[in-house]
């Protein structure tokens, strides 16, 4: 159809932002999705279906929860004790959020931080998720085309979340020692940068990591200061999971290294948080933009105008994280119970060979599969990745996907399912493990001997033998919802 | 440099919260109406939330504790409620909104709850649709006069523009084929790429519904144009006796049309009111625009417990149509009382049969014998604000093309409160009285009406009044200020 402007094909009717593929859902790499969401694991109903595996969620104190939410009538704006409330709550839209919620969540944010640091209510501002707060941070600290540099590896939808819309561009730091970001890979990336024209604004990480679960020490974090500092850009960091570190070293909140910093600019500051690892609720979209920064503040408190939590669930919310009682007994009894998963399939896990990166918090274990790899390329982890897919039936995710510049490592969830789903996985990847080894030992036999390298690499097992099926590309798993159109995820769970 | 350190977007004004318009907010929060505590405090008519029916919600969220996931009843689902994030939403929830979109519009249409994305409200639904369809720098037309918060909500951190198109007073505001082939040609001469048109039928400010001749036009006008048409139709529920509202998709049933080219927005903050919920939605007949917005909506998706609830209730369909009926009967009320009340002192407004809110019409009351100017549609403002201590916006905040209109809220105060606000309103209108050049005013004389019963006395003072400042965009309906937790009369 003509238009006076000039003929609209159906590509131009859309923007450029909806028709590239910032998203990061690019097709390739559904198929963990699609065989997960095609054959859901369930206990008794499809005891042979897929794992799910690759969900970053907390699923093991929901009892806690509960027990609360029952004793509590009053929090909820649907009880008989609560639905006088009813009225207010509902017609509540001041983006300022509700005084006793902005009051809890500060709260809960310190006590996850055992208590060394304390935040300020006035500075807690609502945004969709950490997805939603990481967005407008970049909106806030950000023009399109400048660049934010992010230590590799890292969450997968920080391209989309932080750049999609914002135009941001995300600049990666590559970690030759795991997650130890050093002073030299730091300045190289920034010189990089320069050299390209490219106005690099900020740093963001993420503390404790995703995918590695590990935490960054006291004079990494002051380094990361005193380098943003110096150069005048801004220090994200996302500690969402802070609450799940169960084991020792504890959390270093960038919170807790700057108060002891006076001289530097606060200004630069910002922390990005979320109640959907350390509580378990992603479902409720409950994101904090914290900025030492006045202006920032205000702007991102604007912007929060587009994505405010529901007023139902700060009440809800507000009443359960006030409870100094239940706040404290929950951290302790859910770190406790990611301690215990951690160690069971961390030390299963060993058994059959297969080692994790030492962590001590998330909700997952970043696993070294380098020994089973033909060659250290990305396409012989992706076929790796579909072998476990297909034949193991677990969907984990793949290093690549978050961009880790290694091949041969795997993020594995671990808290999303409860103790007898974690056996039946382990006993999958046991079957696994020993029919690999009987086969190469098969091959062993009929081939030339292999390299001695290689073979202590392979630590006892050795080449695995694919069959012959053949493999689709393969897609690129980012965002924790399934981007698949027909699948509801209201049953995914096992 | 403080600026230097952050983006554009946020160093610049793009938010839309100028300070000069603060003084309606606050006016009130210093100094809310309290009909015990405060009696003599500033009532809020600028906010357009729907507060009427809420005794009927109340009374099925009792009967229905497996709603919520915090009953004993519930609380069973709570975590598979916590945990779900799929940006598809929970099914219950998109089948239940799709339905209740279907019985606002007496059933003549049919949605499909696979086209219902989710968004952070209106609000992030509105900003959402300019991400999908348009470039920085590309520009949506929308009639005037129009709800300021657009103006943040389509234009800030997107980059696109707004183009008005003017609608008059003498023709009820009437968007006219004429206006839209004038706003659209003055954007191809100043070199700038139209991508659609946005209308909000029914209408804030206004409060009308837009005829069949009328979004027949706009129908072909957008189809021939090859742009996109978005339909605000968030206040749809909120239709009272004739005329009946028609929904753009109706008109697509019987005219031809671009599907790629139409998306609704709406929501549950008008019709419901529950604005505290965030529960809005884009309903897009393009499938790609389908698909993009479910991904962008990450960004600001429906919190899976207010997912359940609305679910839930919205799925009892004799609580639905009771609330319907009900609802738009006590809309009708107040609109009828109030307006009536306004007549009797002389004061009229634009004839209308929806949303929260009154368009009213002071026109005569300022000017000095000249046409009313913005200059002087805002010192009146200053003076209802402070004087008559009501709340109301001016409607320059709405980009209309002539002064002296206001709008007034109606719906979010009960009965006796809106009893104050008229008497005040009376009391003011009476000291114009006979006042042609509706100048300053000075005690009145003369024949007082039988309606003059009121004691007040009100005088304006020849306070100087403060420097006015350019249009600017009140109409967020958050408090810039301070915490709204007791906002509510």
């Amino acid at each position: 159809m003509e238009s006076s402007n000039g003929v609209f094909n159906n590509e131009q009717l859309l923007s450029t932002i909806a028709t590239n593929n910032g998203h990061g859902e690019d097709v390739e790499y559904f198929d963990g999705w699609k065989a997960y969401d095609n054959d859901p694991y369930h206990p008794s109903n499809n005891p042979n279906g897929v794992i799910q595996m690759g969900l970053a969620e907390n699923q093991l104190s929901f009892d806690l929860i509960k027990e609360w939410m029952v004793k509590n009538p009053q929090a909820s704006i649907c009880t008989h004790e609560g639905v006088n409330k009813f009225t207010d709550i509902a017609i509540f839209q001041d983006y300022h959020g509700l005084p006793k919620f902005r009051s809890a969540v500060a709260k809960f944010m310190g006590k996850a931080r055992g208590d060394r640091v304390s935040f300020d209510p006035e500075r807690i501002v609502m945004s969709g998720g950490a997805t939603g707060a990481n967005e407008t941070l970049m909106f806030c600290l950000a023009d399109p085309g400048e660049a934010f540099l992010v230590p590799s590896p890292y969450y997968p939808a920080f391209n989309r979340d932080l750049g999609w819309r914002t135009g941001v561009k995300l600049i990666p730091i590559t970690c030759e020692s795991w997650n130890k970001i050093t002073e030299e890979a730091l300045k190289s990336a920034y010189e990089d940068a320069q050299n390209k024209k490219i106005r690099v604004k900020g740093l963001i990480i993420t503390n404790p990591s995703n995918p590695l679960g590990t935490v960054q020490d006291f004079d990494t974090l002051k380094m990361l200061v005193n380098f943003v500092n110096d150069k005048r850009i801004h220090l994200v960091c996302d500690e969402i999971f802070a609450a799940t570190v169960f084991n020792s070293p504890r959390l270093i909140s960038v919170a807790e290294v700057i108060k002891d910093m006076p001289h530097v600019n606060y200004d630069l500051f910002h922390i990005i948080y979320s109640l959907s690892k350390d509580l378990g609720m992603p479902g409720f979209r409950v994101g904090v933009v914290y900025s030492y920064n006045d202006r920032v503040v205000t702007t991102a408190r604007k912007m929060s105008s587009f994505g405010l939590v529901s007023s139902q669930t700060q009440y809800m919310l507000a009443s359960l994280l006030s409870d100094d009682v239940f706040v404290t007994s929950y951290l302790d009894k859910s770190r406790e119970r990611l301690s215990q998963r951690h160690k069971h399939l961390t030390r299963e896990l060993a058994k059959v060979g297969i080692q994790c990166l030492k962590s001590n918090a998330g909700l997952f274990v970043w696993m070294d599969l380098r020994h089973l790899l033909k060659k250290p390329t990305k396409e012989e982890e992706l076929k790796l990745w579909k072998v476990i897919i297909n034949d193991v039936k677990i969907n984990v995710s793949p290093g690549s996907s978050f961009h880790c510049n290694e091949a041969g490592w795997f993020r594995v969830c671990f808290a999303n399912m409860d103790d007898e789903t974690v056996d039946v996985s382990l006993q999958r990847i046991r079957t696994f493990v020993r029919r690999e080894n009987k086969e190469s030992n098969n091959n062993n036999d009929n081939t030339q001997k292999p390299n001695l390298k290689k073979r202590k690499e392979m630590m006892k097992l050795s080449r695995l033998s694919f069959n012959s099926r053949r493999f689709e590309e393969t897609p690129n798993l980012l965002s924790p919802h399934s981007p698949i159109p027909q699948s509801p995820l209201v049953k995914a769970r096992t | 440099m403080v600026a230097e350190l952050l983006s554009k977007i946020a160093a610049g004004n793009g938010h839309g919260e100028e300070s000069a318009y603060f003084d309606g907010w606050k006016a009130y929060e210093n100094d809310p109406f309290h009909p015990v505590n405060n009696p003599h405090g500033v009532i809020q008519m600028g906010l357009a939330e729907n507060q009427l029916s809420f005794d009927l919600v109340k009374d099925w969220i009792l009967k229905n504790p497996s709603a919520s996931i915090c009953t004993v009843e519930g609380v069973d689902q709570f975590k598979d409620i916590a945990i779900f994030q799929d940006y598809h939403g929970l099914p219950q929830f998109r089948h239940a909104v799709a339905r209740f979109m279907e019985k606002v519009r007496g059933d003549k249409v049919r949605y499909d709850s696979d086209r219902i994305v989710m968004s952070g409200g209106a609000t992030g639904a509105h900003e959402l649709m300019a991400f999908c369809l348009a470039d920085p720098g590309d520009a949506f037309l929308v009639p005037t006069p129009y709800y300021p918060g657009f103006d943040r909500d389509l234009r800030w951190r997107t980059g696109v523009q707004l183009l008005p198109v003017e609608c008059h007073g003498s023709n009820q505001f009437k968007v006219t084929k004429q206006a839209l082939e004038e706003a659209y040609k003055k954007a191809a001469e100043d070199n700038i790429k139209v991508k659609g048109l946005l209308i909000t039928n029914p209408s804030n400010p206004l409060g009308t519904v837009l005829d069949r001749e009328t979004l027949t036009s706009i129908l072909s006008f957008s189809t021939d144009k090859n742009i996109h048409l978005i339909c605000d139709e968030i206040y749809g529920a909120t239709v009272f006796g004739y005329p009946e509202f028609i929904s753009i998709s109706e008109i697509m049933l019987d005219h031809p049309h671009n599907p790629d080219l139409i998306h609704l927005v709406y929501s549950l903050s008008k019709d419901l009111g529950f604005p505290g919920f965030r529960v809005g939605i884009v309903y897009s007949y393009n499938d790609r625009v389908v698909s993009c917005a479910r991904k962008m909506s990450s960004f600001g998706l429906v919190s899976a417990q207010t997912q359940m609830l609305i679910a839930s209730m919205l799925s009892d369909e004799v609580f639905v149509e009771k609330f319907l009926a009900e609802s738009k009967k006590r809309l009708e009320t107040r609109h009828n009382e109030f307006t009536w009340g306004l007549n009797q002192v002389g004061i009229q407004c634009l004839k209308s049969n929806a949303g929260l809110f009154v368009w009213m019409d002071l026109r005569q009351l300022i000017g000095q014998g000249k046409d009313p100017t913005v200059e002087s549609e805002l010192r009146l403002w200053r003076v209802i604000i402070n004087e008559v201590k009501i709340n109301v916006s001016p409607g320059c905040s709405f980009h209309c093309s002539e002064a002296g209109w206001f709008r007034v809220c109606i719906a979010n105060m009960d009965n006796e409160t809106m009893h104050v606000a008229l008497r005040r309103i009376r009391s003011f209108a009476a000291q114009k009285v006979g006042k042609k050049d509706g100048g300053v005013v000075r005690s009145s004389s003369g024949k007082r009406k039988c309606w003059q019963q009121n004691n007040l006395q009100l005088r304006l003072s020849s306070r100087r009044l403060d420097d006015l400042m350019g249009v600017s965009q009140l109409g967020s309906p958050h408090s810039p200020m301070s915490p709204l937790v007791r906002a509510q009369t």
